[in-house]
C-alpha cells in the first residue's frame, strides 16, 4: 500500500494551490459579498488546465485520473469554495457526456471545451424534485426529426453563463426511472428562459438560477445513449462527481484549519496565545483528525474510480463525511475566532456559510446515508 | 541564442526556521522548498526573450541538494528547455556557488549569450552570486533590473537605485543580469507544462565534476541561531495634561540613553 502522491501530482497540487492563494482568495470575500461571477479567474484557471479535468486525452483533455481531479478540486476549493462550485459544475455537466456519449458526441461536445473557454451546466434538479431525482417532471417528447423539451429546472449552477446544458427529462413519467433520458442542449435555443440569479447564503459568486424549457427543440443526435438511459448515466456521473464534491469540502476544511492554527497562535487571552488553552487545542486536534480521515476517503473513492471499481458506497462515505466534517470544522473555526469570527471582516464566517451547501448539493448528507445503507444491507 | 537562468531553491516563505541542535545549519528535513521568488522574474524574462527569438534555448542551472528538484522542474514546466543540477549541500558560500554555476554552464558546451538570475536569494540574502559569476566569466553585469529591452545584440536595462530613481544601461551581449520584482509578471507553470517537463533533460553533476572543492570556500558559517526575541515595548501614560511635560522628557531621555537613537 502506498499513500504517497506522484511527483506530478505534488506539482499539480502546488500549482493549483498557488493559483488558489494568488488568484482566488484575494477576491473571494468581495465576490461573495457582491455576488460577482468569477469569469476572469475561471478563464485563467482554464488556461492553466485546471478546469474540465474529466475530459479524456483523446478528446483534447489532459487525461487526468479521478485522483488528479480531486487533488485539483481540493486545492481550488482552498482558494474559494464558492468559485470552485462554478468550476466544478463544468465537470459535473461534461461527465454525463464522457460516461454516456458516443464517440461522435464526445468530439462534438467535449473537444470545444478544450479549445476555448466555455461554461457548462448540469440540469437535473427541479422545483419539486431534489433528492427524489427519479420523479423528474420535465418531459422529452419525440417531435419527429427532433426532441421537444418542456419543464422547469431549479438550482442550476452556471446557468446564466453556460454555453452548454445537459438536461435530464422523462420520455414518459409512468416509466419512472426507466423513462429518464439526457440530452445536450444549446442554451441559446428558442424557448429557454432563465430565472433570476438566486440570492444564496453562501457560494454567492457562483451563478445559480432556475431554467424553464418551453417547447425547446433539440436535435435527435443530442441524446446521450438511448431514451431511458438517463438514470444509469446520472447515477454513474454521481459515482464520479461525489469524490470531487467531497474534495471541495476538504479544501474548505483545510483552509479553516490553517486559519484557526494561525489565529489561535496570535490571539492572546489570559496572558497566553489561545492555542495554549486545551479547549482550543481539542478543537484543532478534532479538525486535523477529520480532515485526514476525509482526505483518505476522498482519495480512496477517486482511486476506485480510476481502478474501474464500483465506488458507490465509498463515494457516499467520502461525500457525507467530508461535507459534515467541513461544516463542523468551519463552525469550530468561527468559535475559535470568537466575536471576530462572526464578522465579515474575517474569513471564517464565509467558510461556515459555504460549508453548508456541500452538505446539501450532489445528494444531501441524508441521501448519502440512504445510499450507504442500501449498499450495506443489500 | 543560449540563455542560462540561475535558480536557487529556498525554504517556502511560510517556513518556520529552526537551527540544527549543533547550530551548524538550519533543519532542512521538514522544509517545503520553492523557487527563489526573484529567480522567477529571471525565468520569466528568459521565456519572454525566447518568445521573441524562438530559436533561443533556455537552460536553468541550480546548485544544491538533490532530494527535491522542485525549482528546476517548475522552471521547465514554465517553459525552459533543459536543466542542469550540481549536487551540493545547501549551505555553500556565494563564491563556491558561482564557481559551480560557471562549471555547470561550461559543461553544457554552449557559450552563454545571456545569464539571468534573481537579484538575491530570500534565504541568506547574500546578493553576490550574479556579480561573482559575471566576474568569473569576465562579462558586463547589471543588478536590480526592473526594465529590459533587447535589440539584436544590444540590451537596454533599467536599474532601480535609491530614492526610486532609475539608471538606464546599454550593454552588448553576452551579459549577466540580476532581476528584481517589477521586471515582469512570472507565469504559472500550466498543467500541460508540468506533464511536458517530465520529458525534458536534466543533467546532473557533482561539485568535483564542475571543478569545485572545499578549498574554494571563502566564507565558512560559524553558527546559526535565531535572533533574540524582541522585548515588549514600553507604554507611557500622558493622558494627564499636567504630567505631559515630565513624560515627554522621560521618553526623550530613554531614547537617548537606552535606545540610543537620538
Amino acid at each position: 500500500m502506498d499513500f504517497s502522491l506522484s511527483t506530478e501530482q505534488r506539482e499539480i497540487r502546488e500549482l493549483a494551490l498557488k493559483f488558489a492563494r494568488n488568484e482566488m482568495t484575494p477576491h473571494s470575500q468581495e465576490f461573495d459579498e457582491k455576488g460577482i461571477f468569477p469569469t476572469d479567474i475561471f478563464k485563467k484557471a482554464w488556461e492553466l488546465g485546471l478546469i474540465n479535468t474529466c475530459i479524456p486525452a483523446e478528446y483534447g483533455g489532459a487525461g487526468f485520473s479521478s485522483l488528479d481531479s480531486v487533488i485539483i478540486g481540493e486545492s481550488l476549493a482552498y482558494g474559494c469554495m464558492g468559485m470552485n462550485t462554478s468550476f466544478m459544475a463544468n465537470d459535473l455537466a461534461l461527465l454525463p457526456i464522457v460516461i454516456g456519449g458516443s464517440d461522435e458526441q464526445k468530439k462534438k461536445f467535449l473537444t470545444p471545451f478544450t479549445e476555448e473557454f466555455r461554461i457548462a451546466s448540469f440540469c437535473l434538479t427541479e422545483p419539486g424534485n431534489g433528492s427524489d431525482a427519479g420523479g423528474i417532471k420535465t418531459t422529452i417528447k419525440d417531435g419527429g426529426d427532433h426532441w421537444i423539451v418542456n419543464g422547469e429546472k431549479m438550482w442550476i449552477t452556471n446557468a446564466g453563463h453556460a454555453n452548454l446544458f445537459v438536461v435530464y427529462g422523462t420520455i414518459d413519467p409512468a416509466l419512472k426511472h426507466k423513462g429518464i433520458s439526457a440530452v445536450v442542449v444549446d442554451p441559446k435555443t428558442a424557448g429557454i428562459e432563465l430565472g433570476k440569479k438566486e440570492d444564496k447564503m453562501g457560494h454567492r459568486s457562483s451563478d445559480t438560477r432556475g431554467v424553464r424549457f418551453n417547447n425547446v427543440k433539440v436535435p435527435k443526435e443530442n441524446m446521450l445513449g438511448k431514451p431511458g438511459d438517463g438514470w444509469a448515466i446520472a447515477m454513474s456521473t454521481l459515482d464520479h462527481s461525489r469524490p470531487l464534491v467531497a474534495s471541495s469540502a476538504l479544501g474548505g476544511a483545510q483552509r479553516a484549519l490553517d486559519l484557526s492554527i494561525q489565529y489561535s497562535k496570535e490571539r492572546v487571552q489570559f496572558g497566553v496565545p489561545i492555542s495554549k488553552h486545551q479547549a482550543v487545542q481539542f478543537m484543532i486536534a478534532e479538525m486535523g483528525m477529520k480532515i485526514e480521515a476525509s482526505r483518505l476517503l476522498v482519495h480512496k473513492a477517486a482511486w476506485m474510480c480510476d481502478q474501474g471499481l464500483k465506488n458507490t458506497e465509498i463515494a457516499s462515505y467520502a461525500k457525507a463525511f467530508a461535507s459534515d466534517s467541513c461544516m463542523q470544522i468551519t463552525t469550530d473555526a468561527v468559535q475559535i475566532y470568537g466575536g471576530y469570527g462572526y464578522s465579515k471582516e474575517y474569513p471564517v464566517e464565509k467558510l461556515m456559510r459555504d460549508a453548508k451547501l456541500i452538505q446539501i448539493y450532489e445528494g444531501t448528507s441524508q441521501i448519502q446515508r440512504l445510499v450507504m445503507a442500501r449498499e450495506l444491507l443489500k | 541564442m543560449n540563455i542560462f537562468v540561475c535558480v536557487k531553491q529556498v525554504p517556502d516563505t511560510e517556513t518556520k526556521i529552526t537551527p540544527t541542535s549543533d547550530g551548524s545549519f538550519i533543519e532542512t528535513a521538514s522544509i517545503k522548498w520553492i523557487m527563489n521568488p526573484y529567480d522567477e522574474y529571471a525565468v520569466e524574462q528568459a521565456l519572454l526573450i525566447k518568445t521573441a527569438n524562438p530559436a533561443a534555448n533556455v537552460t536553468v542551472v541550480r546548485v544544491g541538494s538533490v532530494k527535491d528538484t522542485e525549482a528546476l522542474r517548475t522552471a521547465m514546466a514554465m517553459g525552459a528547455d533543459d536543466a542542469s543540477l550540481v549536487e551540493a549541500t545547501d549551505n555553500l558560500d556565494s563564491y563556491s556557488i558561482a564557481k559551480a554555476l560557471k562549471g555547470a554552464i561550461e559543461k553544457t558546451g554552449k557559450t552563454p549569450d545571456m545569464i539571468l538570475a534573481g537579484k538575491q536569494a530570500i534565504d541568506d540574502d547574500c546578493l553576490q552570486v550574479p556579480q561573482i559569476l559575471a566576474q568569473m566569466f569576465n562579462l558586463p553585469s547589471v543588478s536590480v533590473i526592473v526594465g529590459f529591452e533587447m535589440n539584436g545584440n544590444t540590451v537596454k536595462v533599467k536599474r532601480e537605485v535609491e530614492g526610486g530613481a532609475l539608471e538606464v544601461y546599454e550593454l552588448s551581449t553576452p551579459v549577466v543580469l540580476a532581476c528584481n520584482k517589477g521586471l515582469n509578471t512570472p507565469r504559472y507553470a500550466s498543467l500541460p507544462g508540468i506533464m511536458k517537463a517530465k520529458k525534458k533533460p536534466l543533467a546532473q553533476h557533482s561539485l568535483a565534476d564542475v571543478g569545485v572543492s572545499d578549498a574554494d570556500r571563502r566564507v565558512k558559517y560559524s553558527g546559526f541561531k535565531l535572533p533574540p526575541e524582541k522585548p515588549a515595548g514600553k507604554k507611557f501614560d500622558a493622558t494627564d495634561a499636567a504630567k505631559q511635560k515630565e513624560v515627554v522628557s522621560q521618553v526623550v531621555g530613554l531614547l537617548r540613553t537606552e535606545a540610543k537613537v537620538i
